[in-house]
């Protein structure tokens, strides 16, 4: 389905030597009761080493499945094809003992809900030791001074207290912070960050950026950082992948997303954000519809139905990840109209109104094949 | 065993429920989500069919997944089998389960042969006349049992979780003393006075049924209880719905899914205890018989007539399993995000 | 009270968290008592619910008919016979006095006389640890078959072993326990004890009659009796056990903390025994203790199956020959059990699962 080469992705001269972490023609399955669901659709991506690469999409897109297996999370039932590779070792078809010695060591991760992701019945610094001596050779006592160390460092006060409290006596800004511990406590050379704010007060998640930051600072890590919320990677990212519908529909750096967007979809994304450099008369410009069901084959490109200026060959032909003409060789688009969509730079979603209500809504009955 | 509450721990357990009976009232820790999602991507799938469609597509769904599973569907045949055969077939086979014929059991005669396909016993009667008696009796009986557990379990339920107020309190006591005391041991003492008066089905029928409610009363009061703190139902009072409505029309069909689950499962629990009870000589009552009844006169013969104990027991295992490969094949269709992705 | 230690104790080795930390978490002397009083406060609902259970028995198996009248129909009992048998059952007393007798003399261990004259309290412990050790035994083995089955399901989920286990339960779940038994009994039994000559597997009481010796002496002929009575009370426990092992397991293997114990890159047994099970046993320990109930209702049939003298055929017997004096004190008895039992889980579960413990 797809053809792309992984190097067309860096473009920008990544090539020296092996990537950190190199995703290549990734695809996920899910057969379910109700069909098989292609979850993710060929996805290829590079992580060098101390970058921070965003992924951003909305949920179902692909994004969290593509960490997931990355670390081989996915359930069993999950059918996997492509290559994961961590410094040219693979890590997709790998048992859970093969696994053991690159998780928590060489990729560490960091899950959406902090608010279930520790273990209830432990406490903290149990939590955070054992994640340390399963890498390290320390006894129990060294293990918990470092816990406290790491606490320390992700921000938590009073540490050599809270070692000993259990995650329900944490808030969910300081649940993370832990999980964000754990994820250092090892020197990991990757963290994949699954929207580790999303789940938290919006008051908070500037708190935890700032911990992750503070732990990338330390542990000099690449990080796959993913969300929904555009924000969130102008502040972090060096470069961004905009996923939908399982595969990734444009490349770049941060400056090519957000100032210079050739895929319709990236320009709804950023329709829907926010300004605070504009008067704030402005409304915000939601994307009309929802994404479609990713259960059977899908016809066209994905994005086609909610499109404000698709053309029939967009319904017809999915389009594919190519170097968007007179852009630089690392800002990839899937759109057969990127030209005009880089050239207009006009809005092209309406502001929110009662008429595009109903337009999204009808749009989203029947998005299905 | 005789009762056991057993199936129904797997029932859905309310909106978000605790599994393990919500007859506890320790301080409950947060719920944790019944999901098991696929990394992510495939829990969205649901919950997209479930919202998107009106009552009647809820229930082509419903019936669309129930289908889907082979042993539901065959166990649904099976019981439909042994219902209405057993109907008819006491209606129209030759022998009546009271007539005595002229074959009796004896040392290395009587067994199954064309004539009497189930064979006959020390006396005379026809087995097969029998068993579907009994099958027919045993059936009649459980479906009423469920039908007065869930109309009672379903009122109660509905009333204590909506209103709360004194009937909360009354019906977690009354749960209470049922959980407390093995409820056989109770059918023993109710089933001795009313073997005394009667020994018809719908006698044994009624003393199952009245006690056999706490647990779906328990599981709509739970329901109940978080579903009326719901913003439909906020909606609903919004624009002046009176409690009955919002009961009736509002609340109910949102529970009814775990309502039929749990009714179909009493519907095998009745079938054991029923049959536990007549076995015990204080259910159905001769002349009537069940298939309790059988067994009970059978097992001194076991090995010599073996037929007249494997028969009736075989016919208790095979309609108490169909019913409860139902209710499983039911809960997978009302609520399958818990066995959404399976291997 | 000593639960109260048990639940302090549990895994917390810290000191007591600093003023500043309160707002997180309550000072323990603070929770400890809270705990005591929601333990108590349980205890005392319980036992308005014995008190009113009791009644309502009572009133029932006294008005079921004259618990007297086998003795009636025997045309040589003297009247003053009759009537001094009578009074001793307090028969001539109005109801609420007859148990209210009842009642004082049960808080005192005198559970009042069977309808055989005999004192009642004697017969109840004698039944009562006949019982016990068929209920005990059967519950221990049931809770290891049921929660090694489902956590081994859990682990092979879809594979043949899950689906067998899961037809397994299902078909014993599905036969009632005189079923079990008398197949047990005469199809599994007799068979084995035919084929080897003499009687391995015993089919009638609880022990041999007119057995001598010491305790290690007369302990084979126990055992020998035991065996099907408990396996028959196994087969119908353990399956509900197992299943929802299996699916409390299957719960815990989806969960975010199991993902991230993964993640961390722990010895897969690890993450199984010390982050899946550990997590998965907290519903399962209310779920067995709920049961009891069950399980002693499931005695009595297996009692009468295999005729053994205890609590479920005394009890049987009792309602049968109208002996309120004997259904009261058993009901009593297997009601203290439950609740009592019913309060061991809520420690348990206090103990394992320190969220509890805050509330």
């Amino acid at each position: 389905m797809l053809r792309r080469r992984s190097t067309d992705l860096t473009g920008d001269g990544g090539g020296d030597g092996t990537p950190l972490l190199a995703v290549e023609r990734l695809e996920v399955d899910f057969p379910t009761a109700d069909g098989v669901v292609h979850a993710v659709r060929g996805v290829d991506l590079e992580l060098r080493s101390g970058e921070v690469l965003g992924i951003v999409g909305e949920s179902g897109s692909g994004k969290s499945v593509t960490a997931m297996a990355t670390m081989g999370l996915l359930p069993r039932s999950a059918r996997i094809r492509g290559s994961v590779r961590y410094r040219g070792h693979e890590l997709l078809r790998r048992s859970e003992k093969q696994l053991m010695g690159y998780r928590g060591k060489s990729i560490a991760m960091i899950f959406q809900d902090p608010m279930t992701s520790l273990n209830p019945v432990y406490s903290v610094g149990w939590q955070i030791a054992e994640a340390i001596r399963a890498h390290q050779d320390v006894s129990k006592e060294e293990a918990t001074r470092r816990a406290v160390e790491l606490l320390r460092k992700v921000g938590i006060p009073n540490p050599e207290e809270r070692v000993a409290s259990y995650p329900h006596e944490f808030s969910g800004g300081m649940r993370q912070r832990v999980v964000i511990a754990i994820a250092i406590a090892n020197d990991p050379d990757v963290i994949l960050a699954d929207e580790p704010t999303t789940a938290l007060d919006v008051t908070v998640q500037a708190q935890v950026l700032e911990a992750l930051g503070a732990a990338l600072h330390t542990t000099h890590a690449a990080l796959l950082l993913i969300t929904h919320d555009l924000g969130v990677i102008a502040g972090l990212a060096d470069r961004v992948v905009v996923m939908y519908a399982g595969r990734p529909v444009e490349v770049g750096t941060v400056d090519d997303i957000f100032y210079a967007p050739a895929m319709p979809y990236t320009l709804g994304l950023l329709g829907s954000l926010p300004r605070v450099d504009t008067d704030g008369s402005e409304r915000l410009r939601p994307i009309p519809g929802a994404p479609p069901s990713m259960l059977g084959d899908l016809r066209g490109c994905p994005f086609a139905p909610r499109c404000p200026i698709a053309e029939d060959r967009c319904r017809a032909v999915e389009p594919e990840l190519a170097a968007v003409a007179g852009e630089h060789a690392g800002h990839l688009a899937a759109c057969h109209l990127a030209e005009r969509v880089r050239a207009s730079g006009t809005p092209l979603f309406a502001a929110t109104s009662a008429d595009t209500d109903g337009d999204g809504d009808g749009d989203g009955g029947d998005r299905r094949p | 065993m005789a009762e056991r509450t057993d199936l129904r721990h797997l029932a859905p357990a309310g909106r978000g429920g605790q599994p393990g009976g919500a007859g506890r009232r320790w301080p409950r820790r947060p719920g944790r989500s019944p999901i098991p999602a696929a990394g992510g991507e495939a829990r969205h799938l649901g919950d997209e069919h479930g919202l998107g469609g009106t009552a009647r597509k809820q229930w082509q769904l419903v019936l669309r997944r129930f289908v889907r599973q082979p042993r539901a569907v065959l166990a649904l045949l099976v019981f439909a089998l042994l219902g209405i055969g057993s109907t008819v077939m006491t209606a129209t086979w030759r022998y009546s389960y009271t007539t005595l014929t002229n074959t009796i059991a004896t040392v290395g005669q009587g067994g199954p042969s064309l004539a009497h396909p189930f064979g006959v016993d020390p006396i005379g009667h026809d087995l097969l006349a029998q068993v579907m008696q009994g099958t027919k009796e045993d059936v009649q009986t459980a479906l009423l049992v469920a039908v007065i557990s869930a109309f009672i379990g379903t009122t109660i339920g509905a009333l204590a979780g909506f209103f709360r107020g004194w009937v909360d309190p009354v019906l977690m006591r009354f749960t209470d003393f049922v959980l407390a005391v093995p409820l056989l041991a109770i059918l023993i003492v109710l089933g001795n006075v009313a073997s005394k008066q009667s020994g018809s089905w719908l006698w044994v029928a009624i003393i199952i049924g009245v006690l056999a409610w706490t647990y779906v009363a328990r599981l709509v009061r739970a329901d109940f209880l978080s579903l009326r703190e719901r913003d439909f139902v906020e909606a609903a009072r919004a624009i002046g719905a009176s409690n009955r409505r919002i009961i009736v029309r509002h609340l109910l069909p949102n529970a009814i899914g775990p309502i039929i689950v749990n009714a179909t499962l009493t519907v095998a629990n009745a079938i054991i205890l029923e049959s536990t009870l007549s076995y015990l000589g204080l259910g159905i009552q001769p002349p009537d018989v069940s298939l309790g009844t059988l067994v009970a006169s059978g097992q001194g013969d076991a090995t010599t007539f073996w037929w007249l104990f494997v028969f009736p027991a075989a016919f208790i295992v095979v309609l108490v399993l169909s019913i409860n490969f139902i209710g499983d094949g039911l809960r997978e269709a009302f609520d399958p995000r818990k066995t959404r992705v399976r291997a | 009270m000593a639960h109260t230690d048990a639940t302090k104790g549990a895994g917390r080795t810290a000191p007591p968290p600093s003023p500043s930390t309160r707002h997180a978490c309550r000072a323990p002397d603070l929770y400890d008592l809270s705990v005591l009083a929601y333990l108590l406060r349980r205890l005392a609902a319980s036992i308005v619910i014995l008190v009113l259970a009791s009644m309502l028995v009572f009133v029932l198996v006294a008005n079921s008919g004259d618990p007297l009248a086998l003795l009636r129909l025997n045309p040589h009992t003297p009247e003053a016979v009759y009537a001094a048998r009578r009074a001793a059952l307090h028969l001539n007393d109005p109801l609420w006095q007859r148990y209210w007798i009842w009642f004082t003399g049960a808080l005192h261990g005198n559970f009042g006389l069977t309808i055989g004259n005999q004192p009642v309290a004697p017969q109840l412990w004698s039944h009562l640890l006949v019982t016990l050790e068929m209920v005990l035994i059967a519950t221990a083995v049931a809770i290891v078959v049921g929660i090694g089955i489902g956590v081994l399901a859990a682990v092979r989920q879809g594979k043949p072993f899950d689906v067998g286990a899961a037809f397994t339960s299902y078909l014993f779940i599905s036969t009632p326990v005189f079923v079990t038994g008398l197949v047990l009994k005469e199809f599994v039994a007799i068979p084995i004890n035919n084929a080897v000559g003499h009687t391995v597997l015993y089919t009638l009481g609880q022990e041999s009659p007119n057995l001598s010796g010491g305790f290690w002496q007369r302990l084979p002929d126990y055992a020998g009796h035991a065996v099907l009575p408990v396996l028959t009370l196994v087969l119908v426990t353990y399956p509900a056990w197992s299943i929802y092992q299996r699916s409390s397991m299957l719960e815990a293997l989806d969960s975010d903390y199991v993902r991230l114990a993964r993640a961390k890159g722990l010895h897969p047994r690890r993450v199984l025994i010390r982050h899946t099970l550990r997590n998965a046993l907290i519903p399962v320990t209310t779920v067995i203790a709920l049961d009891f109930a069950a399980v002693l209702g499931g005695a009595i049939v297996t009692e009468n199956v295999y005729s053994w003298q205890g609590m479920g055929t005394w009890f049987y017997q009792g309602v049968t020959n109208l002996d309120f004096n004997t259904v009261q004190a058993y009901l009593l008895v297997t009601a203290f059990f439950v609740i009592a039992l019913n309060f061991v889980a809520d420690v348990l579960y206090g103990i394992l699962d320190p969220r509890i413990r805050y509330g």
